[in-house]
């Protein structure tokens, strides 16, 4: 039987969080995580979580399973059980609605900041704006983010400051945009992330890359942004 | 844009990439003073080495570098820690005596370099 210990917390009743221990059979399977949530919600159906494409594509189920983020749906436990006991958190550092679900108003808020959409003010081609087959490989490792918020909410300076530090999934998305030949607004985007917050309170300890599910390197897309900075103000 | 009126440069790149030039600064000074130590060095030696104006000079660029660098460390610490966000309004209070406090230390550690090297 796994030792199964999960956080609770109502705020509407509960004065405080607190685990509650759950024994699940297994049958002897390499389940997913998300399997074994879903047999404790057979047990105790009070229990609260996102899920949605159960496959790593929608990002809704990032949490920390024994000290580690990432989509329950695509971790096995052999990746993460250890002693036999798993312990599920929600995603650190952010508001918890409840139990394993958390308030992700900051995490799309630093989104909203990056303007994560591509702008071009010259006038539009007959049929598509045109990229060399180079320009596009550039997007690669940039476009992949499934915002489940696994990086950002491992990061101690996305947990200290939320509202002020895009944090490395906002960046990766910032610099998606940097990248794109067919984006004409380089300039301001880049203006927008010269303060001492934004984009410089990334220390590069790398949790983000860590843990993204999808393979992504934030710390090197937010390297790329600071040597675009540097270049063009020195 | 986050506006910070208290940080070194007022940007982040500017402080950034003072931070890494000092650093640098940082590392030849206490190099070259590992050196003559390792080396052994009298007190006469010791004090004919900072009569030179070269040596003066390179002190005076290392704790200026010094102070730039802990200003910057210090403010991010300061900005991670004491927040309103954490600590409700005390935060904001405790985060500005922090910085004056630090910058008062920093101001005599560079007057008092002044005082010892030319004094």
């Amino acid at each position: 039987m796994l030792q199964v210990s999960i956080y609770r917390y109502n705020p509407e009743t509960d004065s405080a969080p607190s685990m509650q221990d759950f024994q699940v059979d297994t049958g002897g399977k390499d389940l997913m995580v998300l399997d074994v949530l879903e047999m404790i919600k057979a047990q105790d159906t009070t229990v609260a979580y996102r899920r949605s494409c159960r496959e790593g594509v929608c990002g809704s189920d990032g949490l920390n399973m024994n000290g580690k983020n990432g989509l329950a749906c695509i971790t096995a436990l052999s990746d993460t059980v250890r002693d036999n006991k798993l312990v599920i958190r929600p995603l650190p550092g952010l508001p918890v609605v409840r139990d394993l679900v958390v308030d992700m108003s900051l995490f799309y808020r630093q989104y909203e900041k990056v303007q994560p959409f591509l702008q071009n003010n010259t006038p539009a081609p007959a049929i598509e704006r045109l990229q060399s087959p180079e320009d596009r490989a550039k997007l690669d490792g940039l476009y992949e983010c499934i915002l489940c918020a696994c990086c950002s909410t491992s990061c101690p300076s996305f947990w200290w400051n939320p509202d002020r530090f895009i944090g490395p999934a906002g960046l990766l998305q910032a610099y998606r945009f940097l990248a794109d030949s067919r984006d004409t607004a380089t300039d301001e985007r880049l203006a927008k992330l010269d303060d001492p917050f934004s984009v410089f309170r990334c220390h590069g300890i790398q949790n983000c890359v860590n843990v993204c599910p999808k393979g992504l390197n934030p710390t090197r897309a937010i390297g790329h942004i600071r040597n675009m900075l540097l270049s063009r103000a020195t | 844009m986050v506006r910070a009126v208290t940080s070194f440069g007022r940007s982040g790149l500017s402080d950034w990439l003072l931070q890494r030039v000092t650093a640098v600064i940082l590392v030849a000074y206490f190099l070259c003073i590992g050196a003559s130590l390792l080396g052994g060095v009298s007190y006469a030696e010791w004090k004919s080495m900072f009569e030179g104006t070269a040596m003066r000079i390179f002190t005076l660029l290392a704790v200026l570098s010094l102070a730039a660098h802990a200003w910057i460390g210090m403010w991010s610490v300061g900005t991670d820690y004491l927040t309103e966000r954490l600590m409700g309004k005390t935060g904001n209070v405790l985060r500005l005596a922090y910085q004056i406090g630090c910058g008062l230390v920093i101001f005599v550690y560079v007057i008092w370099t002044i005082q010892i090297l030319w004094g």
